[in-house]
């Protein structure tokens, strides 16, 4: 897998264990404008259900997982409101 | 005797439950009238026996089945295990297992080493789907469907005696969770059960095998009085757990309605008082004692040890407290948050109190981790 989506910002959280990628996700949501797209590169597991879910308690989109040009798992998040944390 | 050494903040009743009162009698008595080989034909062989045999008739005549009907085992994880893949070999159809995809890790382990899986989804509130299940248990080569009564992290009761299932495809129900608390379901062909969540002695597992099951044992047999079990029977133990079981459903009525309301509050409390807080299962239809919730970014291990050292012990499927870095697969399966995870189940004789200087603590202590990492 390579990058499926066009991201405005691409978060490093390759060597974070949980729950620090969702924790990143958080802090920089407001980092790119709504309607923009921001990812989150984790290679821990629990990134893969806890980022949707995220999404779903904050009310954001979930774009869905592709890989980073290393090929680590990548989340895709669009930013469709203000607010966030 | 001393008093049990639990506290009123042990909230973990699900792991395991201290010896209810009941059981701790029966068992010390037993201890010294119940060592002999109950295969013996000598009066301590034939004491030994009579317990066996009274342990049996007791457990039965508490879950409603025959004594026959009943095995006892060295733990709820061989009886699913032998439950399980007993039926699988016994299956004329293939050696294929269709599961729900929140089953308990002894029956994934079952199937990943005696059979073929084919795993059903869950709806959010962890739920299995009965349409897909049953569609996969028509398939060709499919032998057995598994599905637990309730599930052993999030309380959700499944609706295990309303499957519709081919009459060659027998079920089997992984009661763990709710053997003794609740009701046995219709339905099935073999189920398991685990005597340390009802307040019995660890190492008693209970196999129940319907009479006219296809059953055939998946592993070595033995000489023992039941032709299911293997090895010396550990005599003084069942016979505790028996009596415990007998209390427990004896006292359930009034025991489940306290508790049921209970997690109510905690479900209640947690909800309106932690900000971003997701509390999962479903909130009606299951068990009595138990409700799980994840509060968001707050590290699991943290909250296990900060909520300990204010005297509150509660387990976690979050994947930062267990010995894997994998989350656990029933959070997963139904798609809600993995970290942060709490899963509360209160004892016989928790109180409105514990309840509540739980519910008090818990606002600042999560407050308190998440502010670690500036939330």
């Amino acid at each position: 897998m390579s990058p499926a989506h066009e991201v405005a910002l691409e978060l490093d959280c390759r060597e974070m264990p949980c729950p620090m990628p969702v924790i990143e996700l958080a802090r920089h949501l407001a980092d790119v404008e709504v309607g923009e797209l921001l990812a989150v590169v984790a290679r821990d597991p629990a990134a893969a259900v806890d980022v949707p879910a995220w999404c779903r308690m904050k009310q954001q989109e979930y774009v869905g997982a592709d890989a980073a040009d290393d090929g680590a798992p990548r989340y895709v998040v669009r930013r469709v409101r203000v607010g966030s944390s | 005797m001393t008093a049990a050494s639990t506290g009123p903040g042990d909230l973990d009743a699900a792991s395991s439950a201290p010896l209810h009162p009941a059981a701790r009698e029966v068992l010390l008595a037993a201890l010294d009238r119940g060592y002999a080989d109950p295969r013996r034909l000598h009066r301590a062989g034939r004491e030994a026996r009579l317990l066996l045999d009274n342990a049996r008739e007791a457990t039965a005549d508490a879950l409603g089945v025959r004594p026959d009907e009943v095995t006892f085992t060295p733990s709820g994880t061989h009886a699913v295990h032998l439950g399980l893949l007993g039926l699988v070999r016994g299956s004329r159809r293939g050696d294929g297992v269709v599961h729900s995809a929140v089953e308990h890790s002894a029956v994934r382990h079952a199937v990943a080493w005696g059979a073929r899986g084919d795993e059903v989804g869950v709806t959010g509130d962890g739920r299995v789907d009965a349409g897909d299940l049953v569609r996969g248990a028509i398939a060709p080569g499919t032998g057995v469907v598994a599905l637990q009564t309730a599930n052993h992290e999030v309380g959700t009761v499944q609706d295990v005696g309303d499957l519709e299932l081919p009459d060659d495809v027998p079920l089997f129900t992984d009661a763990c969770a709710s053997m003794g608390r609740l009701p046995l379901p219709d339905g099935w062909a073999a189920a398991a059960g685990s005597a340390h969540k009802w307040g019995g002695p660890a190492g008693v597992g209970v196999l129940l095998v319907r009479k006219r099951a296809r059953w055939r044992n998946p592993f070595p047999g033995d000489d023992r009085v039941d032709e299911r079990s293997t090895g010396f029977e550990n005599v003084p133990a069942v016979l505790a757990a028996a009596a415990s079981l007998q209390a427990v459903v004896a006292e359930r009525d009034e025991v489940n309605a306290r508790q049921h309301e209970l997690v109510d509050v905690v479900r209640r409390r947690v909800t309106a008082e932690v900000p971003d807080v997701e509390v999962v299962g479903d909130p009606d239809r299951r068990l009595p004692h138990l409700v799980t919730f994840s509060c968001l970014y707050v590290d699991g291990e943290a909250l296990v040890t900060e909520l300990d050292r204010r005297g509150f012990g509660i387990a976690s499927g979050s994947a930062c407290t267990a010995s894997t870095l994998i989350p656990s697969h029933v959070l997963e399966a139904m798609g809600v948050l993995t970290h942060g995870n709490v899963r509360l189940s209160l004892q016989r004789g928790t109180t409105r109190a514990d309840v509540d200087a739980f519910c008090d603590a818990l606002p600042g202590v999560v407050a308190e981790i998440r502010s670690r990492v500036g939330l």
